[in-house]
């Protein structure tokens, strides 16, 4: 058969939307906004959908169970998270921001668009353990649901490509460039850091700008960062390509919202930042696919951090916490 | 003169109609017909019969490891029609699920196909990269349990699905073929000859049936002959998928014959 075309939603671009204006300060995004271009109605459907548990098995779970606003969509304080059944997951949630900028989605990097990403947690045993074909029977069968979709996509039933289009338009829509250090970047008004946090900016920029890249603070890219000798209980993006040069290696998370996500790293193993500071300094272990960011000309590996840089680096960090991303309304759950 | 309202109605009809008839007759317009694609599942000499027993088999292997077949599907895409001049028709939007549970995935149409005699015809054995790496999608192309990896991103390009009891442990055997990126391609373009003295021959008035057949067996014999007992099923993009689909490539699909009326 060949492929019946659907209207993609037809509306302009509505500035309206949230995360429908791109920050200035930013890269050119991977998912631009053209390619489903912010409705009202869309982001309101993905709204819905991203936070209704019927999208798990047993109706239980939602994406939002494990990806809440006020720790920017990760799953603050739990190491791992907790899918149908009391099941435990294998890694720790991911925060969810500038998704638009992301390439190669979750700790591997196994979804690769952000329109197929929910497809993972939806149908991972351990996560929400559910069918796309039991899902679409679920909200063809809901009279809300079917208007709602009609609306936005004119065309029925609900099918797979009008249920991640519209997960797309709340999952594209989480834009964080509202912290403190934005505004203060932007010369806003009344922006200001204190002396440790512009100390700590350059440290960042002198130390971590490898990875954490970019106003993005993140160059997107898979590192082994050292944690472990072997990774037998999870070989990281190696799982994806099946290459030994890849054991190990993991996404690069962004530094945005940082305060917000503990605890840290793929096994959420440390559960501070003064942990993970200390991990780079004196915890770096050896192994084949080390990075070489953290190998120091002579003596041991990581990186040099004084204790007075660490500190103007957690001050630092806590000025990437953006309040208004994590308690702006439109983005939690809808009444 | 008035006219009643059935006989207006009819009288519309008949300039609507003498429209259409003129868009028809347009000189321009390039002259088109299709092409009906058919394709036979079969295990060597028999036709493929789905089965859910994991203890009677129904077929054997050259080395004689005895199996059968639970679920059998692949893509065919980017499909061209190849003139002797060495042109090419190719069909835009060239997605086709053939899946062996659903008996009308085994026939499609290719439509507007500029009329014409055609030598040879090619496609591609799964789902191109770009497909692959575009997001959500539609038609043949919609993502399922059955067709797309969640977990790494990709289409299915030939799932094969059964039981031998020469299959280690519970005997149950899944080969998942799949991956659009080096080193783990294992995207095929596969162009089976036509029958000697034989062409596609499209016309406005009769759509040609070309009928081919796809033989499952050739999936565990070429270049990379595969043992049940010994060789790793693959679930995922990775050099197994790659030798399973060098072995398809290089001979699963046959035309049996064309119909030309």
């Amino acid at each position: 058969m060949a492929v019946g075309c659907q209207p993609a939603p037809s509306v302009l671009p509505n500035p309206e939307v949230p995360g429908a204006a791109l920050p200035a300060a930013f890269p050119p995004p991977v998912y631009a906004p053209t390619q489903n271009p912010p409705t009202q109605a869309g982001f309101e459907l993905g709204r819905s959908l991203f936070y209704d548990p019927r999208l798990s098995r047993d109706g239980t779970i939602s994406c939002g169970s494990c990806h809440r606003q006020a720790a920017a969509f990760s799953d603050a304080g739990h190491t791992l998270s907790t899918g149908v059944g009391g099941q435990l997951g294998p890694r720790n949630s991911p925060a969810l921001q500038n998704l638009r900028w992301r390439r190669g989605f979750l700790w591997d990097g196994g979804p690769n668009h952000l329109e197929v990403m929910p497809l993972a947690p939806l149908s991972n045993p351990l996560e929400m353990d559910a069918t796309l074909e039991s899902v679409l029977a679920k909200l063809n069968a809901d009279p809300s649901y079917q208007r709602r979709f009609q609306a936005v996509f004119n065309a029925q039933p609900i099918d797979s490509y009008q249920l991640l289009k519209a997960l797309a338009q709340f999952t594209a829509a989480l834009t964080s460039a509202t912290s403190r250090y934005d505004k203060y970047a932007r010369h806003e008004a009344g922006a200001a850091l204190t002396e440790s946090e512009v100390r700590g900016r350059a440290v960042v920029a002198q130390k971590c700008a490898p990875c954490h890249a970019t106003e993005l603070f993140t160059d997107e890219s898979f590192r082994n960062n050292g944690l472990d000798h072997t990774f037998a209980a999870d070989s990281g993006r190696a799982h994806i390509t099946g290459l030994a040069t890849d054991r190990g290696r993991f996404k690069v998370p962004s530094l945005r919202n940082v305060a917000l996500t503990a605890p840290y790293m793929h096994d959420g193993r440390f559960q501070t930042l003064q942990q993970v500071l200390d991990h780079y300094s004196h915890g770096v272990q050896e192994s084949p696919t080390l990075d070489a960011a953290l190998r120091r000309p002579a003596g041991p590996l990581g990186l040099t951090l004084t204790a007075r840089d660490k500190s103007d680096l957690l001050a630092f960090l806590a000025t990437l916490t953006d309040q208004e991303f994590t308690t702006d309304p439109r983005l939690g759950p809808p009444h | 003169m008035k006219l009643s309202a059935p006989l207006l109605s009819l009288a519309l009809a008949a300039v609507a109609l003498s429209g259409c008839d003129k868009k028809k007759a347009d000189p321009a317009a390039p002259q088109t017909g299709s092409v009906s694609i058919a394709l036979e599942n079969v295990v060597g000499p028999n036709l493929l019969k789905l089965s859910t027993s994991p203890t009677v088999y129904d077929y054997a292997t050259a080395s004689n490891e005895q199996f059968n077949v639970s679920h059998f599907h692949y893509f065919v895409s980017n499909i061209k029609l190849r003139r002797a001049d060495g042109t090419e028709y190719a069909e835009p939007e060239s997605y086709h699920l053939v899946e062996e549970s659903a008996p009308d995935s085994k026939t499609f149409v290719l439509k507007d196909v500029p009329v014409g005699e055609y030598t040879g015809l090619s496609f591609l054995v799964g789902v191109d990269a770009a497909r692959n790496t575009s997001g959500a999608q539609q038609g043949a192309l919609a993502p399922s349990t059955d067709t797309f990896w969640n977990w790494t991103t990709g289409y299915i390009f030939v799932k094969m699905e059964g039981y031998s009891p020469q299959a280690p442990g519970s005997h149950a055997m899944q080969f998942h073929i799949g991956g659009f990126a080096d080193p783990n391609n294992a995207l095929r373009t596969v162009a089976p000859a036509l029958p000697a003295g034989t062409t596609v021959q499209v016309r406005q008035d009769y759509a040609p049936e070309v009928h081919l057949k796809a033989d499952l067996l050739r999936m565990f014999t070429g270049p990379n002959p595969v043992s049940f007992a010994t060789f790793a099923s693959p679930h995922m993009p990775g050099a197994n998928a790659v030798k399973v689909a060098d072995n398809y490539a290089a001979g699963m699909f046959e035309v049996e014959y064309v119909q030309n009326k």
